[in-house]
């Protein structure tokens, strides 16, 4: 049995509690709050408290997707992404770069939405770049 | 948040929230802090248990307002009458600091003028809120050694949203509630990293750190740090629009309504969609569906298959936060570090490694070895997170701006001076809400969160614990408006908007106010937002969720 304790983040809401998330065997199993985090101080909400339930649902998605005739096809890491490669630069090359957009994250972290903007202003060369902060 | 960027020259919380505990006098609005932001509404407890005055203004009696001294239900949409009204009263009775106006701002005269009108018996009409509540709240704002403003999304999800916040700027500036410690317009970020994704460029108009897409010498700056030349070949300059030589656009990008317009009218041909669910978080859903459906290529990276996901091209498995490494902004400006403690499931990846082989694939190549090193490059890249590294971010992380590693981070901003200089007065008229009730559709409807569920659903609704605990959704209804309809607790009613139609279950309560309805919009089969009004602000582009004109009609056969 291999058991552990991570400090990470909340990722519910604005607050951004710490918490300890339980990890029993690569599962995450409990969530515990930090007694020391300047936010919550060994408090959480409800929605903390119950954070790595969602995490080991069975409807999580596990394999990349392309739809083929009208209807999902489960496929390779390497056929998804160089289909979604090229056709973004089809799109870019037969429309231009303004008739691509992305949206991006408040759920991801600052290091990956700072790529997907770099990857559309630099690799496609677009602005058109949002995300739901006005939602 | 481009109100408080006009104002001060940041878009930021001004203040931190521990600093909510000192404050005399706590002014919340269009928060429902308990449900939304618990652990800033634990602050706002402490800080009533220390004798603070706590004024809440909300449509309904949410926890935070019934342990208020004051609680006032505006008419929804009227909140810049309510807050140009107590500034009259704050300038009838000099309760204005006159020192901090004439040292620290500017366009006060003309301001000043413009609030003449705004009369508190004259606006006691338009806001619903009676004369000599105004009063008393403008005088325990305005004498509070040091108060604070709280807003969420009741402010901003209007078509006036970019006004009400100026507003507010207004009302702090008036009475010198800035630059001090417990003071502040501190607005409470919806989703975990709204913060992040903005200050990481996740705008149309600016890259990283707010750094402006049309100015020269940023492009420039840009440029360089991303040794445009690899990319020369993949990138071709379009001829119609002005670009340098290198290929970085000068042109401000599309707003996500913009998007979803460009989809419908054939000028946006390919949306790449990360960890976004606009099919349940944008108004009328009909129109977000057809605009969906008109694109050539929907790719759609999530950690579930999410009523957007199922009308992709692609849908390409991500991780969840537990499943990797990488830093969240939280809404005080605290750069906060996640840690991977989990392989994500079956195939799927981190999510800045798919983005990664991506940008490689079409032809700019990214080779990050991990997330450290990505915020490496932001850090030199951003100026306000310049001194921010993975090992400095150990223990507490740090508060932006943090320019420098040997900077402690910044607990409140504007000390001395704003960021823009001089904090800057604007004149603000009253602007009716969008959509107004008629005799067809006698209710005004607004939407919101619950304590138990967050955004979408797309997490909470997955978790068996708090799906148990609010399974279903429902509408708010007052019990004398439920009487004149002859609806019983619990019972089956259609509401209906100019734009759609749900069927969901009411629960009667007096915490909401007459003529006045409440849904929550996490619920995919009870979806409010088949019902609310897409008109937005025309600012900060943000729809008017919050406002929109419904018909309540009992069903003679019950559902399910
Ligand atoms: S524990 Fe609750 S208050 Fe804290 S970040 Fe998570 S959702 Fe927000």
């Amino acid at each position: 049995m291999d058991y552990r304790t991570v400090l990470t983040t909340c990722p519910y809401c604005g607050c951004g509690c710490g918490l300890y998330l339980e990890v029993l065997d690569n599962k995450v199993t409990g969530t515990i709050p930090c007694k020391t985090h300047p936010m919550n101080q060994g408090k959480l909400c409800v929605k903390g408290w119950n954070v790595h339930e969602f995490v080991h649902n069975p409807n999580r998605l596990t394999c990349p997707l392309v739809r083929k005739n009208g209807s999902f096809a489960e496929v390779s890491w390497d056929e998804a992404l160089d289909y979604t490669a090229s056709r973004l630069k089809a799109a870019k090359e037969r429309h231009g770069s303004r008739s691509v957009a992305f949206m991006a994250s408040a759920k991801v972290t600052n290091e990956e939405n700072y790529l997907l903007q770099k990857f559309a202003r630099a690799a496609i060369g677009t602005n058109n770049i949002d995300h739901c902060a006005r939602l | 948040m481009a109100g408080l960027a006009a104002a001060f020259g940041s878009g930021a919380m001004t203040n931190s929230v521990a600093e909510l505990e000192d404050s005399d006098c706590i002014f919340i609005i269009g928060s429902n802090t308990t449900s939304s932001h618990p652990l800033v509404a634990e602050k706002i407890f402490k800080a009533k248990k220390r004798g603070a005055a706590i004024i809440v203004a909300d449509p309904r009696r949410t926890q935070i307002a019934s342990i208020a001294d004051i609680h006032v239900r505006q008419n929804l949409g009227t909140d810049v009458a309510f807050i140009n009204a107590m500034m009259h009263a704050i300038i009838k009775n000099s309760w204005h600091d006159t020192g901090f106006i004439s040292q620290r701002t500017e366009g006060f005269e003309a301001f000043k003028e413009n609030i003449n009108a705004f009369t508190v018996d004259k606006m006691a009409d338009v806001t619903g809120i009676c004369a000599d509540d105004i009063v008393k709240i403008a005088q325990l704002y305005a004498n509070g050694k040091a108060s604070s403003i709280v807003y969420c999304m009741g402010i901003t999800q209007h078509v006036s949203g970019v006004d009400n916040v100026k507003s507010l700027a207004n009302l702090a500036m008036l009475t010198g509630n800035l630059g001090r410690e417990s003071t502040g317009v501190n607005p409470l970020r919806g989703q975990n990293n709204v913060q992040g994704a903005c200050d990481m460029g996740g705008l149309p108009n600016v890259y990283p750190g707010y750094q402006p897409v049309n100015s020269e010498d940023v492009r420039k700056k840009f440029e360089t740090a991303w040794s445009f030349e690899i990319s020369k070949d993949a990138v071709e300059p379009d001829s119609s629009e002005e670009k340098s030589s290198m290929g970085l656009s000068a042109d401000v990008g599309l707003t996500i309504p913009e998007m979803l317009k460009g989809l419908g009218d054939g000028s946006v041909k390919a949306l790449f969609v990360l960890g976004e669910n606009p099919m349940v978080s944008d108004p009328d859903t009909n129109h977000v569906r057809k605009a969906l459906q008109s694109a050539e290529l929907l790719v759609v990276q999530d950690i579930f298959m999410t009523p957007t996901a199922e009308m992709a091209h692609v849908v390409l498995p991500g991780a969840c936060f537990a499943e990797k490494d990488g830093t969240f902004t939280n809404t005080e400006r605290r750069v906060l570090r996640v840690r991977k403690a989990i392989d994500p499931p079956g195939e799927a990846r981190q999510d800045w490694q798919i983005i990664q082989d991506l940008s490689s694939l079409a032809g700019y190549p990214m080779n990050y070895e991990s997330p450290d090193e990505i915020m490496n490059e932001i850090a030199k890249v951003t100026p306000s997170y310049g001194g921010i590294s993975y090992e400095r971010l150990e223990g507490d992380g740090l508060q932006w701006p943090c320019p420098s590693l040997e900077h402690p981070g910044t607990g409140f901003l504007h000390k001395e001076r704003f960021t823009r200089g001089m904090g800057l007065f604007h004149v603000i008229d009253y602007i009716p809400p969008d959509e107004t009730v008629d005799d067809e559709y006698s209710f005004w409807l607004t939407t919101g969160r619950t304590y138990v569920h967050y955004h979408t659903g797309t997490m909470t609704r997955n978790s068996p614990s708090l799906n148990a605990e609010m399974s279903e959704g429902f509408i708010e209804i007052n019990p004398s408006d439920a009487e004149e309809l002859n609806l019983a607790q619990g019972q089956w009613v259609k509401v209906a908007s100019r734009r759609g139609e749900v069927i969901v279950k009411i629960i009667i309560t007096d915490t909401i106010g007459k003529k006045v309805v409440f849904m929550p919009f996490h619920f995919i089969e009870s979806q409010a937002n088949l019902l609310t009004n897409p008109a937005f602000d025309p600012t900060a582009k943000i729809p008017e969720f919050k406002v929109c004109a419904v018909r309540i009609e009992k069903m003679v056969k019950a559902q399910h």
